[in-house]
């Protein structure tokens, strides 16, 4: 026990030490933050810019649209012509806006041209089209003799609320946020045991070439040196996520200080407006958080916390043994090709039909990939928050641990063999043979 | 003499190949034991199952007298024919790990690394990596790894592959200390003549069997074939090799002799002795050079092979 301690010990500090592992861990999260700043500042700078734009509104019945935002400056040219307006633009302004003369209220969409020195901003035509869009609705609404504030009063907000028999409810936002932590789940797995997995057959391989490895296990069984080696592995993983965890938590606080402060200006910018309007988003916001967190308490947290764990213990540990096996099987990382084909298949398509198990949680597909021990740590955490019987689940576990045990006896065996075998590329039929020995 | 060793019928197979066929062999405490035989002969199967990194298939290992347990491992040091260390590692950090891993405690094993780190005069080693070091610097810390934990029985495989003349003379002389401060040591090698003079005793194995084990010195006796080089100084050579040919069996020779004339191949025939030879030549000429000629393991092992087979 002492000595699986000592290899646990020296392979989880030979991972983290590592150079690329410090880089990756530290260096990230402060690449990311630091990206994210920069664009939030350049955001601000950007915003912060006033543009100036003209316009010449030969209608004479939109002016009253261009009214100064805080980005937007609008000056009228109306009174000297479109060609005159148009030079004067090309000095002093950003761009031009022209609405010919028209007759008919029906006709005033059409013609409206923007004129400029570059192409202009998407969002700034956006914007401008939106206002013109509802003013002109607003004119045609008058034209009928309609009351624009009966409109309003008419317009309704409708958010279906779903409820299965057990009176569990649910929306599509609760949908929205299963999918998000089912696939979140099955996706973080699946990262964690391509990343860890390929680390642990590197370690062997090292050990291997740089045959240090009959040292060791002239000291140490080789089960013991193989399992230090996966849980070493696996704890440098899980501090790195950890560090990930608390640097994504940093980030998300520097984003929110920053953002919220945004918000909050804008808001107030905004209720300086339309105190009524303001309220109506507020209302709406706040319900809105209401069902999300509702949602969240619905989820089946324990069970979801619970089987996260069971299935990443699990699928870890029979994947990283494939990996230790295939790491003592070949000499050198490029001979590995051949095995990693297969090893990784399980996964992707695990993937592939986790996503579509997502719409569809209950299916014959679903069932079958869940209950399947190579895929189901993957497929199994993605249905969980839609709610699986708990007899699929047991059988699931049960299935994925009796797998890992015998994948395990099956690798060790192979590593027992492979890691003082050198020189030849063996096959599948020379690693069946390695069983018996 | 009590035996550190004892290996009993051991057999072991790869698939159809057989590594080791019935072969026992015992290795005397305080001794240096050669393990002898051309590359593939299963020396190093042996080696691997005293070592407990593989299982023999059937006969029995006795480690001072008990069989074979999992603690013996802190009783055997290894020193493999493919050396090896974490290249990333730092010096002392490895050596420390390996010696843990051997049952040693932290602050012993760091006691006995600062001995032998000053006895090899690399103490500033400790903290660099081994991909930092020659090859030979490593071969010494891999040495110091074999050696750390005071092992009872030490296996040098191939031991002396990798190290300069200077060297490997240091170790030579480490290993025969180790051997008088009590250790008992097994040599493998197939390169027969660089273990020759520092074993005691030897096995040969050829094609996964013993063919022969024993005391050297036994062994060479059995195996000696009664010819003695002899160099004389003399005017009349021809007359002389007649002469002398007429009572022995004589061949030319090619040994190395500052001004012999003769230089003489004899074979003593049944019931002669060398003292009647020796009288002889003295009456006849000056005698420069008298040796017996000593048969090599190499030679022992062609010639066992040859009987065996």
């Amino acid at each position: 026990m002492d000595k699986l301690k000592l290899i646990i010990k020296r392979e989880f500090l030979a991972k983290v030490k590592n150079k690329s592992f410090i880089i990756l861990t530290v260096l990230s999260p402060l690449l990311m933050v630091g990206l994210f700043s920069l664009i939030i500042f350049l955001n601000q700078k950007n915003s912060e810019e006033i543009r100036k734009v003209a316009f010449v509104d030969e209608s004479e019945q939109l002016s009253m649209v261009f009214e100064d935002t805080k980005g937007i400056n609008y000056v009228n040219l109306t009174e000297l012509g479109l060609d005159e307006a148009k030079n004067k633009t090309k000095e002093f302004y950003y761009g031009l806006i022209y609405i010919p003369k028209n007759d008919s209220l029906n006709n005033l969409s059409k013609g409206i041209q923007f004129y400029s020195e570059d192409a202009p901003s998407l969002s700034l035509l956006s914007d401008i089209e939106n206002k013109l869009e509802k003013k002109i609705r607003n004119l045609k609404i008058e034209q009928l003799h309609i009351d624009v504030q009966k409109i309003k009063e008419a317009e309704t907000d409708v958010d279906i609320l779903t409820e299965n028999f057990s009176g569990e409810k649910s929306s599509k936002i609760g949908s929205i946020l299963r999918m998000a932590a089912g696939g979140g789940f099955g996706y973080l797995i699946f990262m964690f045991i391509i990343i860890y997995g390929t680390s642990v057959m590197r370690s062997v391989i090292e050990e291997k070439t740089s045959r240090i490895i009959e040292v060791i296990i002239s000291s140490v069984k080789p089960f013991q040196l193989m399992l230090g080696k996966i849980i070493g592995n696996a704890l440098a993983g899980i501090l790195q996520f950890i560090i990930w965890m608390i640097s994504a938590g940093f980030l998300l606080f520097i984003i929110t200080s920053i953002f919220g402060i945004e918000a909050a200006s804008s808001s107030s910018s905004i209720g300086q407006m339309n105190p009524e309007a303001v309220q109506q988003v507020q209302q709406a916001s706040a319900s809105e958080i209401q069902i999300v967190l509702q949602e969240i308490k619905g989820l089946p947290i324990l069970t979801m916390f619970f089987s996260f764990i069971v299935y990443f213990l699990g699928g870890y540990l029979i994947y990283s043994s494939i990996y230790a096996a295939i790491g003592a099987a070949v000499d050198s990382e490029t001979d590995t090709q051949q095995f990693m084909m297969p090893v990784l298949m399980p996964l992707i398509i695990a993937i592939y039909v986790g996503f579509s198990v997502i719409e569809n949680p209950h299916g014959p597909i679903a069932l079958g990939f869940s209950l399947f021990p190579l895929t189901s740590p993957i497929v199994m955490l993605m249905r969980i928050p839609f709610g699986v019987p708990w007899w699929q689940i047991v059988v699931s576990m049960l299935l994925l641990i009796i797998t890992f045990i015998a994948i395990v006896w099956f690798a060790a065996k192979i590593y027992r063999v492979g890691i003082l075998m050198y020189g030849k590329k063996p096959g599948y039929k020379e690693l069946y043979k390695w069983l018996k020995y | 003499m009590k035996n550190i060793l004892t290996v009993d019928n051991v057999c072991k197979n790869y698939g159809n190949f057989t590594a080791l066929n019935n072969v026992s062999i015992s290795v005397p405490e305080g001794s240096v034991f050669g393990l002898l035989g051309p590359n593939g002969a299963g020396k190093t199967s042996l080696i691997r199952i005293i070592n407990q990194i593989t299982l023999p298939d059937s006969g029995t290992i006795f480690l001072d007298g008990e069989p074979l347990q999992p603690h013996h491992i802190q009783n055997i040091g290894y020193l493999p024919e493919e050396r090896g260390l974490y290249k990333s590692m730092k010096v002392g950090e490895q050596v420390l790990y390996l010696a843990q891993l051997k049952g040693m405690s932290k602050t012993e094993a760091k006691k006995k690394l600062q001995y032998w780190f000053e006895k090899f005069e690399i103490t500033d080693w400790w903290d660099k990596k081994i991909q930092e070091l020659s090859k030979g610097m490593a071969q010494k810390v891999q040495f110091i790894v074999t050696v750390l934990h005071e092992p009872k029985l030490l296996i040098f495989d191939e031991p002396f592959s990798g190290f300069d003349p200077i060297n490997a003379n240091l170790i030579k002389d480490e290993i025969l200390k180790l051997r008088d401060e009590g250790a008992s040591i097994i040599f493998s090698t197939h390169r027969m003549e660089s273990v020759e003079e520092l074993c005691d005793h030897i096995a040969l194995i050829n094609k996964s069997n013993k063919i022969l084990d024993g005391k050297l010195n036994d062994i060479k006796q059995e195996y000696r074939t009664n010819q003695f080089e002899v160099g004389l100084l003399s005017d009349q050579k021809e007359e002389l090799f007649k002469d002398i040919n007429s009572k022995f069996k004589v061949k030319n020779s090619k040994l190395t002799s500052f001004n012999a004339d003769l230089r003489l191949l004899i074979g003593l025939k049944k019931g002669e002795t060398s003292t009647e030879m020796i009288q002889y030549l003295n009456s006849k000429a000056q005698i420069t050079h008298f040796t017996e000629v000593i048969p090599s393991v190499n030679d022992i092992f062609l010639k066992s092979v040859a009987n065996n087979g």
